[in-house]
């Protein structure tokens, strides 16, 4: 079981109190009219979906209730690092592990 | 007519709850009014007469009310039923206007106390917690599961654990708990 640092409770908990909600850092347009189709659908379905280190939304459902962000590296199944939510991705103070 | 009489029952009546003599046993908190805050914990403090905690996990208690931090801006209060319709006045005149939410939710969930020289061992049975009193003080609470029910689990004491659970996972709770006793020594 992966243990997940929530940054709201400040508190290393287990992995079946979260709930994984997809790619971090992907923001509404704020005018959807005056989107092309293409970018819409890009908005939509297109993620990058890495070999690495990859931001990702989590929510502590049956904690805090609050979504947070995590740098997980999809090949280790490893969390580096958890942030809120509407912060930006912060760097880890070495060189990136993994490919794009 | 014969008169129709509404008589309250607790979920747990009839119930036999379990207890092994000296490690653990489980008692019914009994009623309660409940409410969840949501917004800035300085506008029902003083009407509510209990601080509310802005340390992550943390319950203050007083006087027999009690505010428990469930998220950032979330917290559970709890106190004698009898206070409930009062305090929901109190309260909702206190955040008048203001961005806030109060739900009254005192019958949807229910108490449950488990004490003993062996709770931390039996809440084990169906919560991966470290309830040891270095990382788990009293004072300490948080929402989190036991086994496939979500808990409000609050230490009271030493070895004594307060759980809010909802009405319907009661019996399931129960139950849960009567099997792990059989497993602890």
């Amino acid at each position: 079981m992966l243990l997940i640092t929530c940054p709201y409770c400040c508190t290393a908990r287990p992995e079946s109190e979260f709930r994984y909600s997809g790619e971090a850092h992907i923001a509404r347009p704020l005018e959807p009219a005056t989107v092309s189709d293409d970018d819409w659908a890009a908005f939509l379905y297109m993620r990058t979906n890495p070999k690495g280190l990859h931001a990702e939304r989590w929510r502590h459902i049956h904690g805090c209730g609050r979504f947070f962000n995590a740098l997980r590296n999809t090949v280790t199944d490893q969390i580096l690092k958890t942030y809120p939510a509407g912060t930006p991705r912060p760097g880890l103070g070495a060189p990136a592990e993994g490919g794009r | 007519m014969a008169d129709q009489i509404a008589r309250r029952r607790s979920v747990l009546d009839g119930w036999a709850l379990p207890s092994r003599a000296g490690l653990a046993s489980l008692t019914n908190a009994g009623t309660a009014a409940r409410f969840v805050y949501r917004g800035a914990p300085e506008l029902v403090g003083d009407a509510f007469g209990v601080s509310l905690p802005t340390v992550p996990l943390r319950a203050h208690a007083q006087s027999g009310r009690a505010a428990l931090w469930l998220g950032p801006d979330e917290w559970l209060l709890l106190s004698a039923e009898a206070d409930g319709s009062t305090l929901a006045v109190a309260l909702s005149s206190a955040l008048n206007g203001k961005p806030a939410a109060l739900v009254d939710i005192s019958h949807r969930q229910v108490g449950l106390i488990v004490s003993g020289s062996s709770v931390e061992a039996l809440l084990n049975a169906g919560c991966s917690l470290d309830l040891d009193m270095t990382t788990f003080p009293v004072g300490m609470c948080t929402r989190t599961l036991l086994a496939k029910a979500e808990i409000v689990l609050w230490r009271t004491a030493g070895d004594t654990f307060r759980i809010e659970v909802a009405r319907s996972f009661a019996p399931y709770i129960v139950a849960l708990l009567d099997e792990a006793m059989h497993g602890i020594a």
